[in-house]
Protein backbone atom coordinates (compact mmCIF):
# COMPACT_ATOMS: atom_id res chain seq x y z
CA UNK A 1 0.00 0.00 0.00
CA UNK A 2 1.76 3.57 -0.81
CA UNK A 3 1.85 6.38 1.39
CA UNK A 4 -1.22 8.63 1.22
CA UNK A 5 -0.61 11.77 -0.60
CA UNK A 6 0.03 15.23 1.43
CA UNK A 7 -3.06 17.66 1.42
CA UNK A 8 -1.58 19.76 -0.68
CA UNK A 9 0.13 16.42 -2.79
CA UNK A 10 -3.72 15.67 -3.24
CA UNK A 11 -5.00 19.27 -3.67
CA UNK A 12 -2.74 19.60 -6.62
CA UNK A 13 -3.34 16.39 -8.33
CA UNK A 14 -7.24 17.14 -8.44
CA UNK A 15 -6.42 21.08 -9.65
CA UNK A 16 -4.46 19.34 -12.32
CA UNK A 17 -7.55 17.44 -13.65
CA UNK A 18 -6.35 13.80 -12.46
CA UNK A 19 -7.65 11.36 -9.33
CA UNK A 20 -5.40 11.84 -6.28
CA UNK A 21 -5.47 9.07 -4.06
CA UNK A 22 -9.02 10.58 -2.31
CA UNK A 23 -10.73 13.68 -3.16
CA UNK A 24 -9.62 16.47 -1.19
CA UNK A 25 -11.57 17.89 1.40
CA UNK A 26 -11.46 21.64 2.33
CA UNK A 27 -13.54 21.82 5.25
CA UNK A 28 -13.91 25.52 5.61
CA UNK A 29 -14.44 26.65 9.66
CA UNK A 30 -13.81 29.64 10.74
CA UNK A 31 -15.54 30.33 14.16
CA UNK A 32 -15.39 26.52 15.10
CA UNK A 33 -11.79 27.62 16.15
CA UNK A 34 -13.11 29.54 18.77
CA UNK A 35 -15.36 26.71 20.39
CA UNK A 36 -12.29 24.77 20.34
CA UNK A 37 -10.61 27.20 22.16
CA UNK A 38 -12.90 28.17 24.73
CA UNK A 39 -13.17 31.80 23.35
CA UNK A 40 -15.30 34.29 22.17
CA UNK A 41 -15.42 34.86 18.41
CA UNK A 42 -14.61 38.18 19.34
CA UNK A 43 -11.61 37.17 21.46
CA UNK A 44 -10.62 34.10 19.16
CA UNK A 45 -10.28 36.56 16.10
CA UNK A 46 -8.25 39.26 18.18
CA UNK A 47 -5.09 37.54 17.65
CA UNK A 48 -3.37 35.88 15.02
CA UNK A 49 -1.91 33.10 16.84
CA UNK A 50 -4.95 32.27 18.34
CA UNK A 51 -6.67 31.42 14.87
CA UNK A 52 -2.95 29.34 14.41
CA UNK A 53 -4.19 27.48 17.28
CA UNK A 54 -7.62 26.67 16.26
CA UNK A 55 -7.07 26.10 12.98
CA UNK A 56 -4.46 23.75 13.30
CA UNK A 57 -6.93 21.83 15.89
CA UNK A 58 -9.90 21.76 12.97
CA UNK A 59 -7.54 20.57 10.43
CA UNK A 60 -6.07 17.43 12.86
CA UNK A 61 -9.46 16.47 14.25
CA UNK A 62 -11.61 17.15 10.71
CA UNK A 63 -8.27 16.10 8.20
CA UNK A 64 -9.20 18.94 6.33
CA UNK A 65 -7.20 19.18 3.17
CA UNK A 66 -6.13 22.98 3.86
CA UNK A 67 -5.54 25.70 6.49
CA UNK A 68 -7.84 28.56 5.94
CA UNK A 69 -6.68 31.66 6.69
CA UNK A 70 -10.14 33.46 6.91
CA UNK A 71 -11.19 36.00 9.64
CA UNK A 72 -13.98 37.67 8.93
CA UNK A 73 -15.02 39.54 5.41
CA UNK A 74 -15.10 42.89 6.95
CA UNK A 75 -11.98 43.34 8.34
CA UNK A 76 -10.54 45.03 4.82
CA UNK A 77 -13.93 47.21 5.44
CA UNK A 78 -11.91 47.70 8.86
CA UNK A 79 -8.58 48.47 6.81
CA UNK A 80 -10.96 51.38 4.63
CA UNK A 81 -11.60 52.91 8.04
CA UNK A 82 -14.86 51.31 8.37
CA UNK A 83 -16.50 49.71 11.81
CA UNK A 84 -16.61 45.45 12.47
CA UNK A 85 -20.08 44.69 14.65
CA UNK A 86 -19.49 41.46 16.00
CA UNK A 87 -21.69 39.11 17.23
CA UNK A 88 -22.05 35.64 19.71
CA UNK A 89 -22.60 33.08 17.23
CA UNK A 90 -22.05 34.37 13.74
CA UNK A 91 -18.98 36.08 11.43
CA UNK A 92 -18.72 39.52 12.07
CA UNK A 93 -20.21 42.28 9.98
CA UNK A 94 -19.59 45.51 8.37
CA UNK A 95 -20.90 48.74 10.30
CA UNK A 96 -22.22 51.73 9.11
CA UNK A 97 -21.34 52.41 5.28
CA UNK A 98 -17.83 54.35 4.71
CA UNK A 99 -18.98 56.02 1.58
CA UNK A 100 -22.23 57.59 1.61
CA UNK A 101 -21.56 60.01 -1.59
CA UNK A 102 -20.55 60.50 -4.78
CA UNK A 103 -17.54 62.83 -3.48
CA UNK A 104 -16.57 59.96 -0.90
CA UNK A 105 -15.82 57.58 -3.68
CA UNK A 106 -13.46 60.71 -5.35
CA UNK A 107 -11.99 61.60 -1.82
CA UNK A 108 -11.26 57.93 -0.19
CA UNK A 109 -7.65 57.28 -0.09
CA UNK A 110 -6.96 53.87 -0.72
CA UNK A 111 -5.38 52.19 2.46
CA UNK A 112 -1.81 50.80 2.57
CA UNK A 113 -1.74 47.46 3.82
CA UNK A 114 1.71 47.26 5.22
CA UNK A 115 0.50 49.89 7.62
CA UNK A 116 -3.29 48.43 8.56
CA UNK A 117 -2.75 47.17 11.94
CA UNK A 118 -6.05 45.00 11.46
CA UNK A 119 -4.73 42.98 8.96
CA UNK A 120 -1.22 42.72 10.20
CA UNK A 121 -3.26 39.91 12.70
CA UNK A 122 -4.11 37.88 9.52
CA UNK A 123 -0.68 38.07 7.97
CA UNK A 124 1.04 37.15 11.27
CA UNK A 125 -2.14 34.10 11.34
CA UNK A 126 -1.11 33.41 7.70
CA UNK A 127 3.21 32.87 8.37
CA UNK A 128 1.99 30.70 11.62
CA UNK A 129 -0.11 28.29 9.43
CA UNK A 130 2.92 28.29 6.72
CA UNK A 131 5.20 27.41 9.43
CA UNK A 132 2.90 24.47 10.55
CA UNK A 133 2.27 22.83 6.96
CA UNK A 134 5.85 22.58 6.74
CA UNK A 135 5.02 22.47 2.71
CA UNK A 136 2.71 20.06 3.57
CA UNK A 137 -0.59 21.55 3.67
CA UNK A 138 -2.04 24.11 1.71
CA UNK A 139 -2.55 27.60 3.49
CA UNK A 140 -5.22 29.19 2.03
CA UNK A 141 -5.61 33.54 2.00
CA UNK A 142 -8.55 35.26 0.96
CA UNK A 143 -9.56 39.06 -0.16
CA UNK A 144 -12.67 40.00 -1.24
CA UNK A 145 -13.38 41.16 -4.89
CA UNK A 146 -12.90 44.88 -6.13
CA UNK A 147 -16.20 44.30 -7.24
CA UNK A 148 -17.39 42.88 -4.58
CA UNK A 149 -16.46 45.03 -1.65
CA UNK A 150 -18.04 47.88 -2.37
CA UNK A 151 -21.58 45.91 -0.95
CA UNK A 152 -19.91 46.53 2.59
CA UNK A 153 -17.91 50.05 1.98
CA UNK A 154 -21.72 51.87 0.71
CA UNK A 155 -24.53 49.05 1.01
CA UNK A 156 -25.96 46.99 -1.84
CA UNK A 157 -28.68 49.22 -2.88
CA UNK A 158 -26.36 52.25 -3.07
CA UNK A 159 -23.89 50.37 -5.10
CA UNK A 160 -25.88 48.56 -7.51
CA UNK A 161 -27.34 52.27 -8.24
CA UNK A 162 -23.95 53.70 -8.70
CA UNK A 163 -23.00 49.99 -11.29
CA UNK A 164 -26.52 51.23 -12.95
CA UNK A 165 -26.07 54.94 -13.08
CA UNK A 166 -22.65 56.08 -12.35
CA UNK A 167 -20.29 54.34 -14.30
CA UNK A 168 -17.59 56.65 -14.19
CA UNK A 169 -17.84 56.69 -10.32
CA UNK A 170 -17.95 52.93 -10.52
CA UNK A 171 -14.59 52.96 -12.59
CA UNK A 172 -13.23 55.40 -10.06
CA UNK A 173 -14.09 53.13 -6.94
CA UNK A 174 -13.14 49.96 -9.02
CA UNK A 175 -9.73 51.10 -9.96
CA UNK A 176 -9.29 51.85 -6.14
CA UNK A 177 -10.24 48.67 -4.79
CA UNK A 178 -8.19 47.10 -7.41
CA UNK A 179 -4.99 48.79 -5.56
CA UNK A 180 -5.82 47.52 -2.50
CA UNK A 181 -6.92 43.81 -3.56
CA UNK A 182 -3.88 42.96 -5.54
CA UNK A 183 -1.69 44.88 -2.86
CA UNK A 184 -3.61 42.50 0.11
CA UNK A 185 -3.64 39.23 -2.04
CA UNK A 186 0.48 39.75 -2.40
CA UNK A 187 0.92 40.63 0.96
CA UNK A 188 -0.93 37.39 1.76
CA UNK A 189 1.31 35.31 -0.41
CA UNK A 190 4.30 36.75 1.40
CA UNK A 191 2.83 36.07 4.37
CA UNK A 192 3.06 32.21 3.92
CA UNK A 193 -0.89 31.57 1.62
CA UNK A 194 -0.20 29.25 -0.85
CA UNK A 195 -3.62 30.06 -2.81
CA UNK A 196 -5.77 33.14 -2.65
CA UNK A 197 -9.53 32.87 -2.47
CA UNK A 198 -11.17 35.38 -4.27
CA UNK A 199 -14.60 36.28 -3.12
CA UNK A 200 -16.64 37.61 -5.75
CA UNK A 201 -20.06 36.84 -5.06
CA UNK A 202 -21.77 40.03 -6.62
CA UNK A 203 -20.70 38.92 -9.85
CA UNK A 204 -22.81 36.09 -9.60
CA UNK A 205 -25.81 35.28 -12.23
CA UNK A 206 -27.70 35.60 -8.22
CA UNK A 207 -27.10 38.96 -8.17
CA UNK A 208 -26.46 40.64 -11.29
CA UNK A 209 -27.13 39.34 -15.30
CA UNK A 210 -24.27 37.60 -17.32
CA UNK A 211 -24.12 40.74 -19.68
CA UNK A 212 -23.63 43.04 -16.90
CA UNK A 213 -21.15 41.03 -15.37
CA UNK A 214 -19.14 40.23 -18.49
CA UNK A 215 -18.80 44.52 -18.65
CA UNK A 216 -17.79 44.71 -15.11
CA UNK A 217 -17.33 42.17 -13.08
CA UNK A 218 -15.59 40.38 -15.17
CA UNK A 219 -13.13 42.49 -16.14
CA UNK A 220 -12.15 43.64 -13.11
CA UNK A 221 -10.87 39.96 -11.62
CA UNK A 222 -9.16 39.67 -15.33
CA UNK A 223 -7.18 42.84 -14.46
CA UNK A 224 -7.29 42.24 -10.75
CA UNK A 225 -5.92 38.52 -10.96
CA UNK A 226 -3.13 39.47 -13.82
CA UNK A 227 -1.88 41.28 -10.93
CA UNK A 228 -1.99 38.73 -7.67
CA UNK A 229 1.53 36.55 -8.08
CA UNK A 230 -0.09 33.33 -7.08
CA UNK A 231 -2.74 30.68 -7.66
CA UNK A 232 -6.91 31.92 -7.03
CA UNK A 233 -9.82 30.25 -5.98
CA UNK A 234 -13.10 32.32 -7.59
CA UNK A 235 -15.98 32.10 -4.79
CA UNK A 236 -19.03 33.48 -5.17
CA UNK A 237 -20.55 32.61 -2.10
CA UNK A 238 -23.53 31.05 -2.54
CA UNK A 239 -24.48 32.32 -5.57
CA UNK A 240 -24.99 30.59 -8.88
CA UNK A 241 -22.15 29.98 -11.82
CA UNK A 242 -23.53 27.96 -14.47
CA UNK A 243 -24.55 30.72 -16.40
CA UNK A 244 -20.64 32.44 -16.37
CA UNK A 245 -18.31 29.75 -16.37
CA UNK A 246 -17.08 29.86 -18.99
CA UNK A 247 -16.27 33.46 -18.47
CA UNK A 248 -14.86 32.75 -15.14
CA UNK A 249 -12.30 30.34 -16.74
CA UNK A 250 -11.23 33.62 -18.97
CA UNK A 251 -10.21 35.52 -15.90
CA UNK A 252 -7.35 33.42 -15.13
CA UNK A 253 -8.30 31.70 -11.97
CA UNK A 254 -7.67 27.78 -11.24
CA UNK A 255 -10.81 26.76 -9.27
CA UNK A 256 -14.86 27.85 -8.87
CA UNK A 257 -16.92 27.42 -5.89
CA UNK A 258 -19.91 26.18 -6.92
CA UNK A 259 -23.72 27.02 -5.54
CA UNK A 260 -25.57 24.32 -3.65
CA UNK A 261 -29.05 25.79 -5.59
CA UNK A 262 -27.05 24.13 -8.79
CA UNK A 263 -25.91 20.30 -9.73
CA UNK A 264 -22.31 20.26 -8.85
CA UNK A 265 -22.40 17.74 -11.91
CA UNK A 266 -23.31 20.21 -14.51
CA UNK A 267 -20.75 22.73 -12.90
CA UNK A 268 -17.57 20.64 -13.81
CA UNK A 269 -18.98 19.14 -17.07
CA UNK A 270 -19.36 23.28 -17.69
CA UNK A 271 -15.52 23.67 -16.15
CA UNK A 272 -14.40 21.15 -18.84
CA UNK A 273 -11.49 20.43 -17.04
CA UNK A 274 -10.62 24.59 -17.66
CA UNK A 275 -11.29 25.18 -13.96
CA UNK A 276 -11.38 22.82 -10.91
CA UNK A 277 -14.89 23.07 -8.96
CA UNK A 278 -14.78 23.29 -5.55
CA UNK A 279 -18.08 22.55 -3.45
CA UNK A 280 -21.29 22.34 -2.65
CA UNK A 281 -22.72 20.99 0.98
CA UNK A 282 -25.51 23.15 1.29
CA UNK A 283 -23.95 25.03 4.98
CA UNK A 284 -27.14 26.38 5.68
CA UNK A 285 -29.10 23.26 5.55
CA UNK A 286 -26.00 20.87 7.60
CA UNK A 287 -27.05 22.37 11.08
CA UNK A 288 -29.93 20.41 11.09
CA UNK A 289 -28.36 17.55 9.49
CA UNK A 290 -27.75 13.90 11.17
CA UNK A 291 -24.51 12.40 10.94
CA UNK A 292 -26.27 9.83 8.56
CA UNK A 293 -27.28 13.06 6.49
CA UNK A 294 -23.93 14.12 5.96
CA UNK A 295 -22.93 10.61 4.65
CA UNK A 296 -25.85 10.55 2.10
CA UNK A 297 -24.76 14.21 1.14
CA UNK A 298 -20.90 13.79 0.42
CA UNK A 299 -22.07 10.33 -1.01
CA UNK A 300 -24.73 12.13 -3.35
CA UNK A 301 -21.96 14.95 -4.31
CA UNK A 302 -18.53 12.75 -5.20
CA UNK A 303 -21.17 10.92 -7.45
CA UNK A 304 -22.06 14.01 -9.29
CA UNK A 305 -18.52 15.40 -9.28
CA UNK A 306 -15.83 12.88 -8.14
CA UNK A 307 -14.33 11.29 -11.38
CA UNK A 308 -11.44 12.25 -13.27
CA UNK A 309 -10.19 14.63 -10.61
CA UNK A 310 -10.89 18.34 -11.01
CA UNK A 311 -12.52 18.35 -7.99
CA UNK A 312 -12.51 19.62 -4.10
CA UNK A 313 -15.56 18.81 -1.51
CA UNK A 314 -15.74 21.65 0.47
CA UNK A 315 -19.42 23.83 1.41
CA UNK A 316 -21.19 26.16 -0.81
CA UNK A 317 -20.46 29.57 1.13
CA UNK A 318 -16.99 29.32 1.47
CA UNK A 319 -17.29 29.29 5.50
CA UNK A 320 -19.29 27.09 7.67
CA UNK A 321 -22.10 28.62 10.05
CA UNK A 322 -20.91 28.33 13.87
CA UNK A 323 -24.09 26.20 14.63
CA UNK A 324 -23.13 23.48 12.72
CA UNK A 325 -22.07 20.41 15.27
CA UNK A 326 -19.20 18.29 15.33
CA UNK A 327 -20.78 15.26 14.74
CA UNK A 328 -21.85 16.32 11.07
CA UNK A 329 -18.17 18.08 10.49
CA UNK A 330 -16.52 14.25 11.87
CA UNK A 331 -19.02 12.90 9.45
CA UNK A 332 -18.64 14.68 6.41
CA UNK A 333 -14.67 13.89 7.63
CA UNK A 334 -15.44 10.07 7.71
CA UNK A 335 -17.66 10.06 4.48
CA UNK A 336 -15.11 11.45 2.48
CA UNK A 337 -12.25 8.97 3.37
CA UNK A 338 -14.86 5.95 3.07
CA UNK A 339 -16.48 7.38 -0.49
CA UNK A 340 -13.69 9.38 -1.90
CA UNK A 341 -11.03 7.09 -2.93
CA UNK A 342 -10.19 6.70 -5.89
CA UNK A 343 -10.66 4.97 -8.29
CA UNK A 344 -14.14 5.31 -7.44
CA UNK A 345 -17.52 3.10 -7.08
CA UNK A 346 -19.20 3.08 -10.17
CA UNK B 1 -47.96 34.56 -11.02
CA UNK B 2 -49.27 34.35 -14.46
CA UNK B 3 -50.80 31.12 -15.54
CA UNK B 4 -48.64 29.59 -17.95
CA UNK B 5 -51.05 28.50 -20.21
CA UNK B 6 -52.71 32.19 -20.59
CA UNK B 7 -50.71 33.95 -23.82
CA UNK B 8 -48.94 36.89 -21.85
CA UNK B 9 -50.77 40.09 -23.22
CA UNK B 10 -47.66 42.18 -25.57
CA UNK B 11 -48.05 44.67 -22.87
CA UNK B 12 -47.00 43.12 -20.04
CA UNK B 13 -44.54 41.07 -21.86
CA UNK B 14 -43.09 45.02 -23.04
CA UNK B 15 -43.14 46.35 -19.55
CA UNK B 16 -41.24 42.89 -18.23
CA UNK B 17 -38.79 43.14 -20.97
CA UNK B 18 -38.47 47.28 -19.81
CA UNK B 19 -38.00 46.64 -16.11
CA UNK B 20 -34.92 43.70 -16.63
CA UNK B 21 -33.28 46.36 -19.24
CA UNK B 22 -34.00 48.82 -16.57
CA UNK B 23 -35.07 51.23 -18.64
CA UNK B 24 -37.66 53.42 -17.16
CA UNK B 25 -38.72 55.53 -19.80
CA UNK B 26 -40.10 52.37 -21.85
CA UNK B 27 -41.56 50.96 -18.33
CA UNK B 28 -42.94 54.77 -17.79
CA UNK B 29 -44.26 54.93 -21.81
CA UNK B 30 -45.87 51.30 -21.45
CA UNK B 31 -48.12 52.47 -18.32
CA UNK B 32 -49.19 55.44 -20.34
CA UNK B 33 -50.15 53.65 -23.05
CA UNK B 34 -52.01 50.88 -21.65
CA UNK B 35 -53.21 52.10 -18.79
CA UNK B 36 -56.67 54.26 -18.10
CA UNK B 37 -56.26 57.25 -16.56
CA UNK B 38 -57.84 57.44 -12.94
CA UNK B 39 -57.82 53.44 -12.82
CA UNK B 40 -54.73 53.00 -10.78
CA UNK B 41 -55.65 49.59 -9.61
CA UNK B 42 -56.38 48.39 -12.90
CA UNK B 43 -53.17 49.12 -13.80
CA UNK B 44 -51.55 48.02 -11.05
CA UNK B 45 -53.46 44.50 -11.21
CA UNK B 46 -53.56 43.63 -14.16
CA UNK B 47 -49.65 45.18 -15.42
CA UNK B 48 -47.21 46.34 -13.22
CA UNK B 49 -48.20 43.06 -9.83
CA UNK B 50 -47.87 40.69 -12.96
CA UNK B 51 -45.06 42.09 -14.19
CA UNK B 52 -43.33 42.20 -10.82
CA UNK B 53 -44.43 38.26 -10.06
CA UNK B 54 -42.74 37.13 -13.52
CA UNK B 55 -39.69 39.01 -12.62
CA UNK B 56 -39.80 37.28 -9.21
CA UNK B 57 -40.43 33.74 -10.22
CA UNK B 58 -37.65 34.28 -12.88
CA UNK B 59 -35.21 34.90 -10.26
CA UNK B 60 -36.18 32.02 -8.15
CA UNK B 61 -35.32 29.69 -11.07
CA UNK B 62 -32.04 31.37 -11.97
CA UNK B 63 -33.30 32.97 -15.01
CA UNK B 64 -32.77 36.96 -13.59
CA UNK B 65 -30.38 38.98 -11.19
CA UNK B 66 -31.36 40.44 -7.86
CA UNK B 67 -30.12 43.47 -9.64
CA UNK B 68 -32.84 43.30 -11.79
CA UNK B 69 -35.48 42.77 -9.60
CA UNK B 70 -34.54 45.65 -7.34
CA UNK B 71 -33.99 47.65 -10.02
CA UNK B 72 -37.42 46.49 -11.18
CA UNK B 73 -38.83 47.14 -8.15
CA UNK B 74 -37.49 50.57 -7.71
CA UNK B 75 -38.94 51.73 -10.96
CA UNK B 76 -42.49 50.60 -10.68
CA UNK B 77 -42.94 51.80 -6.94
CA UNK B 78 -42.09 55.60 -8.61
CA UNK B 79 -44.27 54.34 -11.68
CA UNK B 80 -46.97 53.59 -8.83
CA UNK B 81 -45.88 56.56 -6.56
CA UNK B 82 -47.38 59.25 -9.27
CA UNK B 83 -50.75 57.22 -9.47
CA UNK B 84 -51.08 56.53 -6.12
CA UNK B 85 -48.79 58.65 -3.95
CA UNK B 86 -47.71 57.43 -0.63
CA UNK B 87 -51.39 58.11 2.25
CA UNK B 88 -52.94 58.57 -0.24
CA UNK B 89 -56.89 57.77 0.68
CA UNK B 90 -57.34 55.21 -2.32
CA UNK B 91 -54.30 53.19 -1.28
CA UNK B 92 -55.83 49.32 -0.35
CA UNK B 93 -57.33 49.33 2.75
CA UNK B 94 -55.38 47.03 4.58
CA UNK B 95 -54.73 46.06 8.06
CA UNK B 96 -51.50 47.51 9.84
CA UNK B 97 -48.08 46.28 8.23
CA UNK B 98 -44.80 46.83 9.08
CA UNK B 99 -41.26 45.46 7.84
CA UNK B 100 -37.81 44.85 9.58
CA UNK B 101 -34.03 43.76 9.27
CA UNK B 102 -33.83 41.99 12.54
CA UNK B 103 -29.86 41.75 13.91
CA UNK B 104 -28.55 42.93 10.98
CA UNK B 105 -27.10 45.66 8.39
CA UNK B 106 -28.01 43.79 4.70
CA UNK B 107 -30.75 46.11 3.49
CA UNK B 108 -31.22 44.94 0.06
CA UNK B 109 -33.90 42.39 0.55
CA UNK B 110 -36.23 44.72 2.76
CA UNK B 111 -35.71 47.64 0.06
CA UNK B 112 -36.63 44.72 -2.50
CA UNK B 113 -40.08 43.95 -0.63
CA UNK B 114 -40.80 47.44 0.38
CA UNK B 115 -40.84 48.36 -3.45
CA UNK B 116 -42.85 45.39 -4.72
CA UNK B 117 -45.06 45.56 -1.96
CA UNK B 118 -45.59 49.75 -2.60
CA UNK B 119 -45.72 48.84 -6.09
CA UNK B 120 -48.66 46.57 -4.87
CA UNK B 121 -50.35 49.61 -3.85
CA UNK B 122 -49.48 48.46 -0.05
CA UNK B 123 -48.64 50.52 2.76
CA UNK B 124 -45.81 49.51 4.83
CA UNK B 125 -43.99 51.20 8.05
CA UNK B 126 -40.08 50.51 7.59
CA UNK B 127 -39.10 49.70 10.86
CA UNK B 128 -35.44 49.94 9.60
CA UNK B 129 -32.13 47.60 9.98
CA UNK B 130 -30.08 45.98 12.59
CA UNK B 131 -33.17 45.81 14.91
CA UNK B 132 -33.10 43.72 18.02
CA UNK B 133 -35.26 41.09 18.82
CA UNK B 134 -36.75 43.73 22.33
CA UNK B 135 -37.11 46.46 19.53
CA UNK B 136 -38.49 44.58 16.71
CA UNK B 137 -41.17 43.11 19.91
CA UNK B 138 -41.65 46.41 21.29
CA UNK B 139 -43.10 48.16 18.21
CA UNK B 140 -45.31 45.29 16.55
CA UNK B 141 -46.74 45.01 19.94
CA UNK B 142 -46.98 49.48 20.45
CA UNK B 143 -48.12 49.95 17.29
CA UNK B 144 -50.30 46.98 16.89
CA UNK B 145 -48.97 45.54 13.33
CA UNK B 146 -51.37 42.07 12.23
CA UNK B 147 -48.73 41.76 9.27
CA UNK B 148 -44.98 41.86 9.88
CA UNK B 149 -42.37 41.05 7.77
CA UNK B 150 -38.63 40.25 8.76
CA UNK B 151 -35.73 40.27 6.56
CA UNK B 152 -32.79 38.57 7.20
CA UNK B 153 -29.31 37.53 5.37
CA UNK B 154 -27.20 36.11 8.10
CA UNK B 155 -28.09 32.56 9.63
CA UNK B 156 -27.89 33.86 13.44
CA UNK B 157 -30.54 36.50 12.66
CA UNK B 158 -32.57 34.22 11.09
CA UNK B 159 -32.68 32.09 13.88
CA UNK B 160 -33.18 34.92 16.47
CA UNK B 161 -36.30 35.23 14.45
CA UNK B 162 -37.93 32.30 16.74
CA UNK B 163 -37.43 34.46 19.80
CA UNK B 164 -38.87 37.38 18.42
CA UNK B 165 -42.09 35.25 16.83
CA UNK B 166 -42.67 33.85 20.40
CA UNK B 167 -42.97 37.37 22.09
CA UNK B 168 -45.06 38.56 19.62
CA UNK B 169 -47.33 36.10 19.53
CA UNK B 170 -48.06 35.80 23.46
CA UNK B 171 -49.21 39.32 23.17
CA UNK B 172 -50.99 39.87 19.70
CA UNK B 173 -51.88 36.10 18.63
CA UNK B 174 -53.89 36.80 15.32
CA UNK B 175 -50.72 38.85 14.20
CA UNK B 176 -49.18 36.90 10.75
CA UNK B 177 -45.72 36.87 10.17
CA UNK B 178 -43.81 36.37 7.51
CA UNK B 179 -39.61 35.84 7.16
CA UNK B 180 -37.66 36.19 4.26
CA UNK B 181 -33.61 36.26 3.10
CA UNK B 182 -31.34 33.86 2.07
CA UNK B 183 -31.13 31.87 5.24
CA UNK B 184 -34.97 30.62 4.43
CA UNK B 185 -33.95 30.15 0.64
CA UNK B 186 -31.28 27.56 1.08
CA UNK B 187 -32.89 25.68 3.68
CA UNK B 188 -36.89 25.54 2.77
CA UNK B 189 -37.82 23.58 6.30
CA UNK B 190 -36.56 26.94 8.48
CA UNK B 191 -39.49 28.51 8.06
CA UNK B 192 -41.65 26.41 10.16
CA UNK B 193 -38.91 25.83 12.64
CA UNK B 194 -38.54 29.52 13.80
CA UNK B 195 -41.97 29.56 14.04
CA UNK B 196 -43.51 31.71 10.67
CA UNK B 197 -47.12 31.86 9.33
CA UNK B 198 -45.06 31.53 5.71
CA UNK B 199 -42.00 32.86 4.06
CA UNK B 200 -41.58 34.74 0.92
CA UNK B 201 -38.99 33.13 -1.52
CA UNK B 202 -39.09 36.62 -3.57
CA UNK B 203 -40.32 39.82 -3.11
CA UNK B 204 -43.25 39.16 -5.02
CA UNK B 205 -44.01 35.97 -3.32
CA UNK B 206 -44.34 37.62 -0.56
CA UNK B 207 -46.62 40.27 -2.03
CA UNK B 208 -48.64 36.97 -2.95
CA UNK B 209 -49.13 36.22 1.03
CA UNK B 210 -49.56 39.12 1.92
CA UNK B 211 -52.45 39.25 -0.08
CA UNK B 212 -53.81 36.32 0.97
CA UNK B 213 -53.26 37.12 4.70
CA UNK B 214 -54.85 40.73 4.32
CA UNK B 215 -57.82 39.46 2.73
CA UNK B 216 -58.94 37.33 5.56
CA UNK B 217 -58.57 40.08 8.07
CA UNK B 218 -59.94 43.23 8.82
CA UNK B 219 -57.93 46.59 8.79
Amino acid sequence: MTDPMTPLERTMTAISQKEPDRVPLFLLTTMHGAKELGMSIRQYFSKGENVVKGQTILQKKYESDCYYGFFYASAEVEAWGGEVIYIADGPANAGRPIIRSAQDITSIGVPEVASCENLKKITGCLTGLAEKSAGKIPVIGVVMSPFSVPVMQMGFEAYLDLIYSEPELFWELMKKNQQFCADWANTQLEAGANAICYFDPVSSPTCIPPELYRKTGMVVAKETIARIRGPTATHLASGRTLAIIDDIATTGTAIVGASALEDIGDVKRACNKRLTVLGNLNGIEMRRWTPAMAEEKVIETIARAGKGGGFILSDNHGEIPWQVPESVLLAISKAVKKYGTYPLDA
Amino acid sequence: MADPGTPISPSLADMQNALLAVDRVRAGRIIRDSCIPGSPFTCLERLVVPALEEIGRRWEAGDVALSQVYMSGRICEEIVDTMLPPGDPRRIDQPKMAIAVLEDHHTLGKRIVLSVLRAGGFEVADYGQGVTVDQLVEQVIRNKVRILLISTLMLPAALRAKEAIAQIRKELPETKVIVGGAPFNFDPRLWTEVGADAMGYTASDTLARVKEMAGGMQS
